[in-house]
């Protein structure tokens, strides 16, 4: 009885968490920018990849697996803004000029201070 | 309706959309105009690519198949990490700056 509930609260978070992937990999394709297509890559995306670790916990009924899943799951939500963050970086300070769908550059400054560097 | 067709079922779905979000991905690698979204998909590849080792693990009811979700994790971040780097000193070299 209680395992029938665990499986039916981990196929629930299964379910969300391809939910979650898919809607992620649409905005990956149709958001306009690099910018806002990492916002819906490393927020979606990660949210999604962490809640099928979680089903994974809650459907093992093991506590090695689960705690192995939880571990995934806190390193997922660790990594990924790191990457994104990078990425950003990577890209804004070798794209040259302002993205044309950014209403404000606060970092325009310290571009221009680079460069001047 | 037992628990077990329940996931059985559910596992199916969820392969498929995630299988679905794979294609979809793949198809801004290919058309992407930067490098940036290419490695920006790449990184969304590997986390999806992961959930889907994952519903695997679910559905054979081998949990062998976690380790190698989260070893896919980890070979994502450093992939992701490496190729940010290498974005920025390509720009760097081709100024004609010191590294």
């Amino acid at each position: 009885m209680i395992s029938d509930i665990a499986i039916y609260a981990g196929c629930v978070l299964l379910l969300a968490g391809a939910i979650f992937s898919l809607v992620a990999a649409i905005g990956v394709l149709r958001l306009p920018d690099l910018y806002t297509r990492m916002h819906a890559a490393s927020k979606a995306g990660a949210v999604g990849g962490g809640l099928i670790l979680i089903s994974v916990a809650v459907m093992s009924f093991d506590f090695g697996v689960a705690l192995r899943a939880i571990v995934g799951f806190c390193f997922l939500l660790l990594t990924t803004p790191v990457a994104a963050h990078l990425l950003a970086r990577a890209s804004y300070r070798t794209s040259g000029q302002s993205p044309a769908v950014l209403v404000e550059d606060e970092l325009k400054s310290k571009r221009s201070q680079n460069e001047v560097a | 309706m037992t628990a077990a067709d329940v996931l059985s079922l559910t596992t199916l779905v969820a392969l498929v959309m995630l299988g679905l979000a794979m294609l979809i991905t793949v198809v801004r690698i290919i058309i992407g105009p930067t490098l940036g979204d290419r490695v920006l998909a790449l990184d969304m590849l590997t986390v999806v690519a992961m959930g889907f080792v994952g519903t695997v693990a679910l559905r054979t009811g081998l949990m062998l198949y976690l380790d190698i979700a989260i070893a896919l994790a980890l070979l994502g971040f450093l992939a992701t990490i490496a190729l940010a780097r290498y974005i920025l000193s390509r720009a760097v070299s081709s100024r004609g700056a010191p590294l």
